[in-house]
């Protein structure tokens, strides 16, 4: 029997008169790649900031494993289990690729640490083997700042990683990404994702992504989960058709 | 790094000789150190992206805190004086900070201003506390019970401020490379990515807001015991303009960057006073123009070349 890992239940949120949440039910399987699609301003990005502690819903609850974080700050919710990468991916600047990783180890690890070196041989071996697999072990020591759109999506991604979370949540991965990157950036997310047991969420536009890579599609429409199911029997659904396929 | 550390050896060789030499400089120079302290302070905020403009009242709360034990407790133990100082200064680092680090970029700097008025005015009008405008009187302090003359004991004080600055640069710099350290720096450039790591941002800028005032209350401890008179101008806000400016110039990229701003300032104040009195703002206004213009990372820019370290994009510039 699959194992609940994340669940939410009625949420709800509103900004102004637009609900981006409207009761939204919804659990993610331990192991699961789950892809949420929709149109622009159906809330897909809001259910990720809900799920992170970003915003706050009115009503409703999320719960990670058995544990209630619905009212959690994104740091608490990140202690707790769930990392996320962002549409336009978050790293620090001023660092390079592998400081950005081992301060996320160091996070993970306890970050009071206010004498020791966050550059120390036992950091740097775990950020080197991650960016490796994730393909980025030439670009250790490049400003994160510095690195093309692709790169930077792989490094966000990586960085998340780091914290290794339970569950991740990735917003719109290959937005920003030439055609021809797409799949091989997916690929490499993929075999990571798989290496490290990592269940993880996607907000996709890219429909070609969603049929290829997920297990499970849940289509959002106004707040709303419309529809879910495997890619081929959300595909057939006359109202996501209509609603969705149309429009994306 | 050998470089380095040769050119940090020189530099305090040349420190600790220069009183030798040119004894008049001995005050002088245990003023830059006492205001590199503070200076010090404020360039670890910066590295956060945080300038303080009310920094100068935690330089003020260590040099009272150092007269109050002489003169209200008759506590006249030298070592006692400067920890004694530089655990209040950080304890109303602290409290101030509680709230103060809540705020960022103007809101920031306006309300450290703000705080450090008060305190300023505090400083003023509680005459039969702080002796108001008349300040109050910092007696010679004994040195493990030995009492010594005031030019014996200012002897003792510039060496001490020299190691001071050793082995409290030394301390900074190792929480500069630490995780904490590092999320300090990250606060400027991703808050976002560093709360979704599961850090808090309020505490990292609270450990160092409290770190700066300590740093800054040792530096108003050794201008106390050094010139033997607190005046509650120095909470005043142009102290605190003045200790951003230390920092700026002297680059806050390295431990050495503020001290090297202090020097540079107190020796251009003393040749300017005695040469041209009423040029001395436009002096260091000038000074700072060359620096901003052609050494974007301060006069540490200048120790980096010497020292053949490569500046790395990765550092703070200033």
């Amino acid at each position: 029997m699959s194992e609940v890992l994340l669940k939410a239940e009625n949420l709800e949120v509103a900004f102004g008169g637009v609900k981006a949440a409207d009761g939204v039910n919804l659990t993610i399987d331990k192991g699961e790649f789950v892809a949420i699609i929709g149109p622009n301003g159906s809330g897909k990005t809001t259910f990720l900031n809900l799920c992170t502690g970003y915003i706050r819903p009115v009503s409703g609850h999320v719960w990670l494993g058995d544990q209630e974080i619905t009212r959690m700050a994104p740091r608490q919710i990140a202690r707790r289990g769930i990392a996320r990468a962002f549409q336009i991916p978050q790293l620090f600047t001023d660092h390079n690729v592998i400081e950005n990783v081992m301060l996320a180890i160091a996070s993970r690890e306890g970050i009071w640490q206010a004498f020791t070196a966050l550059d120390r041989p036992k950091y740097r071996a775990e950020a080197m083997e991650l960016l490796e697999l994730l393909n980025l072990g030439d670009y250790a020591e490049t400003m994160a700042g510095t690195l093309p759109e692709g790169l930077r999506k792989l490094a966000d991604v990586t960085v998340a990683m780091a914290l290794r979370p339970q569950l991740l949540l990735l917003d719109e991965p290959t937005s920003g990404v030439s055609a021809l990157e797409r799949f091989p950036l997916m690929d490499t997310l993929m075999k990571a994702m798989k290496a490290r047991g990592v269940t993880a969420l996607f907000v996709e536009h890219d429909m070609e992504i969603v049929e290829n890579y997920a297990d499970r599609v849940v289509v959002w429409n106004a707040g709303t989960v419309m529809a879910e199911g495997t890619p081929a029997e959300v595909m057939k659904d006359p109202r996501v058709l209509e609603n969705v396929v149309g429009i994306v | 790094m050998n470089r380095t550390l040769t050119l940090s050896g020189v530099a305090l060789i040349i420190l600790a000789l220069a009183p030798q030499i040119f004894p008049f400089l001995q005050f002088t120079l245990t003023i830059a150190i006492a205001k590199g302290f503070a200076a010090l302070g404020v360039a670890l905020l910066l590295r956060a992206g945080l300038i303080s403009l009310g920094h100068a009242m935690y330089y003020a709360i260590g040099a009272y805190a150092a007269a109050f034990m002489a003169q209200k407790l008759g506590i006249t133990d030298f070592a006692v004086i400067m920890i004694a100082a530089t655990v209040i200064s950080a304890f109303f680092g602290l409290v101030f900070g509680l709230f103060l680090v809540r705020y960022r970029a103007i809101f920031f700097a306006m309300l450290n201003l703000a705080v450090s008025m008060v305190i300023y005015s505090l400083a003023s009008k509680l005459y039969g506390i702080t002796g108001g405008t008349d300040g109050l009187r910092v007696a010679v302090p004994t040195i493990f019970g030995m009492e010594l003359s005031k030019d014996a004991f200012d002897g003792v004080l510039y060496y001490v401020s020299i190691v001071l600055v050793v082995a409290l640069g030394y301390l900074i710099h190792r929480y500069l490379k630490s995780p904490l350290g590092n999320a300090l720096s990250a606060v400027h450039s991703n808050e976002v990515r560093l709360e979704y790591l599961g850090v808090s941002a309020w505490s990292s800028l609270l450990t160092a807001y409290t770190i700066s005032a300590a740093l800054a209350g040792v530096g108003g401890a050794i201008a106390a015991l050094s010139i033997g008179h607190v005046l509650p101008e120095y909470a005043f806000w142009t102290e605190s303009g003045h200790l951003v400016l230390t920092a700026v110039l002297g680059g806050i990229a390295g431990i050495a960057g503020p001290f090297l701003g202090s020097v540079f300032l107190e020796l251009i104040h003393t040749i300017a006073v005695g040469f041209a009195a009423e040029a001395w703002n436009m002096i260091v206004g000038v000074a700072l123009l060359v620096v901003i213009f052609f050494l974007p990372r301060g006069l540490f820019g200048l120790f980096e070349r010497l020292s053949g370290q490569k500046a790395t994009d990765g550092e703070p510039k200033l």
